[in-house]
């Protein structure tokens, strides 16, 4: 009698949030994939009676998309640049945090600064710092009025100013920018797992390397990696995911614009198009394109787990 | 050669090597600090720059060499930026929005650990394994539904709207879930015994020895809510229900090349000083839940 009471009442604890689910998790799950194989689905068209046929019509028009390739070439090339350089950065700060006293835990809390930043904010920070300011930029009525501070720092080392985010900027500034970006808002999280993962490692190890007075270089690559291995595969795995729905950081550098001026949409991302077709009340491509995103990120996070089973130590 | 003769010789050596070692070591170990206050002078210079720039006036700004310390403070710049972004009707609304989702979420999140951490039903590992599944969607996928359901239910432009559909976070569930379970089972049972209801004992027993994991659940949620874009400018964009980040990126998408550039730091300033001083006070608990996470709110 007591199990069935209990049966009853863990159910009344459950109910708020399965209600939730079902309407905001679940059912999305099932919708999503229902328009997604209506060929031409349009939440509007829907409303005015229309029927669709069933079919993988939506897949097809997503990937001979030229928007949506160029959308996925950003958003693989941003991931292929960014989730190497920030861990192997967030690797050597976090050891060479580790193997210092004093000032560590100050130096511990500058990096981790970036965190606990608004990605739109600190984008329009980036922004004005790689901005030419000016009016009319790029045209025949161009008049610079200063090029923007990392052109003068590039300019006192003798360099030449580069047209980064404005008019008629190339498409190696632009990405340039958004590497810079997110790799500065990517290493606090990266350094913090990483020296968690450091102060787990027994001092024996280095003591050993120590005795046989080993290189430092040698030690980093033969003791510190293996040992901190199933981190390093978290946050890869991890930087991929968040790579991969990589969006409010270009919105910060950009705008809605999503490019430069001359050239809008051109930054845009895999995220940027599903929400580009649901605003154009497109919600069979959304959807496909959701899915895709969803494949990907399922197949790359499979690749690595089965990367890392095969290399991580333990 | 006599046997002192050699064991001196060792002894140079020895000296010599150890000699070597130390200036190694002393070079090694700046190089470690020099790497460091090189990579903090790179993290640091974002806000440096927005700080000083906040200040300048407009034509100090455009200064053809730039000065890396305002000649004359503009704190009148703060004003403008606070009146021309309207920031203090996008402080209240998120502030408002914040507090409230925080509260509920938090409520549901502690009612709905409990039934997985303590009380028994049919299907209990296959539900938590379910909720767990649905982590690995990307919120993308959900948003497109969501927002034809909310759509339907006519929550359009209201507060509901940036609230509910985020209550329940599987996240939070398991987070907590892991506290829950490092509380020993015998007290449970002993409060059993005492007649104690279940629903006292969550709330006079667990709760208070989960604090940490929930005051670390209220700083994610919290910093969520200041941070969030997608969702609130897709369904809630109009004046009154804005919220601070979509609001500032609206204020300062401008199509004409003459933004003034000290006014839009200041106002991205005032956005990041309430994360600035949350993480000034309770680094600890952010850090704590940022780890376990990966996940930014």
């Amino acid at each position: 009698m007591v199990e069935s009471k209990q049966q009853w009442k863990a159910w009344i604890y459950l109910a708020p949030a399965i209600v939730l689910l079902l309407i905001f998790t679940v059912w999305p799950i099932i919708n999503t994939v229902r328009m997604a194989l209506l060929e031409n689905y349009s939440g509007l068209k829907a409303a005015g009676g229309a029927t669709f046929n069933f079919g993988i019509g939506n897949f097809e028009k997503v990937i001979t998309y030229r928007r949506f390739v160029q959308c996925m070439k950003n958003t693989v090339l941003l991931c292929v640049f960014t989730v190497p350089i920030s861990t192997l950065l967030a690797l050597l700060i976090a050891v060479a945090l580790h193997s210092i006293k004093p000032l560590q835990k100050a130096l511990q809390t500058i990096f981790f600064l970036p965190y606990v930043t608004n990605s739109i904010a600190i984008g329009m920070v980036f922004a004005a710092m790689f901005n030419i300011v000016g009016s009319f930029f790029g045209t025949e009525n161009e008049l610079i009025v200063t090029a923007g501070i990392i052109n003068n720092v590039i300019e006192f080392f003798g360099g030449k100013a580069v047209n980064w985010i404005n008019y008629g900027s190339t498409y190696t500034a632009n990405m340039f920018v958004m590497i810079v970006y997110i790799v500065w808002n990517a290493l606090p999280f990266k350094i913090l797992i990483l020296l968690g993962g450091l102060t787990g490692i027994n001092k024996q190890y280095y003591e050993a390397a120590k005795v046989d007075s080993t290189p430092r270089a040698r030690v980093l690559w033969r003791i510190t990696v293996p040992l901190l291995s199933p981190m390093l595969a978290y946050v890869i795995i991890t930087g991929f995911i968040g790579g991969f729905k990589e969006y409010t950081s270009i919105v910060g550098i950009f705008g809605e614009r999503m490019g430069p001026a001359s050239d809008s949409g051109r930054m845009n991302t895999m995220v940027g198009f599903i929400y580009d077709s649901l605003s154009n009340n497109n919600q069979g491509r959304a959807s496909a394109a959701a899915l895709i995103l969803f494949g990907i990120i399922l197949i790359v996070t499979l690749i690595n787990l089965q990367v890392s089973k095969k290399r991580v130590h333990y | 050669m006599s046997q002192k003769s050699i064991d001196i010789m060792h002894a140079r050596d020895l000296r010599k090597t150890t000699l070597k070692q130390n200036i190694f070591k002393v070079l090694g170990l700046g190089g470690v600090y020099l790497f460091l206050f090189i990579m903090a002078l790179i993290v640091l210079f974002p806000f440096y720059w927005m700080l000083i720039s906040s200040v300048k006036s407009l034509t100090e700004y455009r200064a053809q060499v730039p000065t890396l310390w305002p000649r004359i403070i503009m704190l009148g710049n703060y004003v403008e930026a606070f009146t021309a972004a309207n920031l203090g009707r996008l402080f209240l609304n998120t502030l408002y929005v914040g507090l409230v989702s925080t509260l509920l979420s938090l409520f549901i999140t502690i009612i709905t650990t409990f039934a997985f951490a303590r009380l028994e039903f049919k299907g209990k590992n296959l539900l938590f394994g379910a909720l767990l599944a649905t982590m690995m969607i990307p919120g993308e996928l959900f948003t497109i539904t969501n927002y034809i359901t909310v759509s339907d239910f006519g929550w359009i432009n209201t507060y509901t709207v940036l609230i509910v559909p985020f209550l329940v976070s599987v996240f939070y569930i398991y987070l907590l879930r892991q506290n829950f379970m490092q509380i020993p089972s015998e007290l449970y049972l002993a409060a059993k015994v005492d007649g104690t209801s279940d629903w006292k004992y969550l709330w006079k027993v667990m709760v208070p020895l989960a604090l940490p994991t929930l005051i670390s659940i209220t700083i994610l949620k919290m910093m969520g809510s200041w941070n969030s874009y997608i969702w609130p400018r897709l369904v809630a964009n109009d004046e009154a229900h804005r919220l601070v980040t979509n609001g500032l990126r609206n204020a300062f998408t401008d199509t004409s090349g003459d933004v003034n550039y000290p006014v839009q730091m200041a106002a991205v300033a005032l956005v990041s000083a309430p994360l600035f001083l949350v993480f000034v006070f309770l680094r600890k608990y952010i850090m704590a839940g940022v780890s376990r996470s990966g996940i930014k709110g």
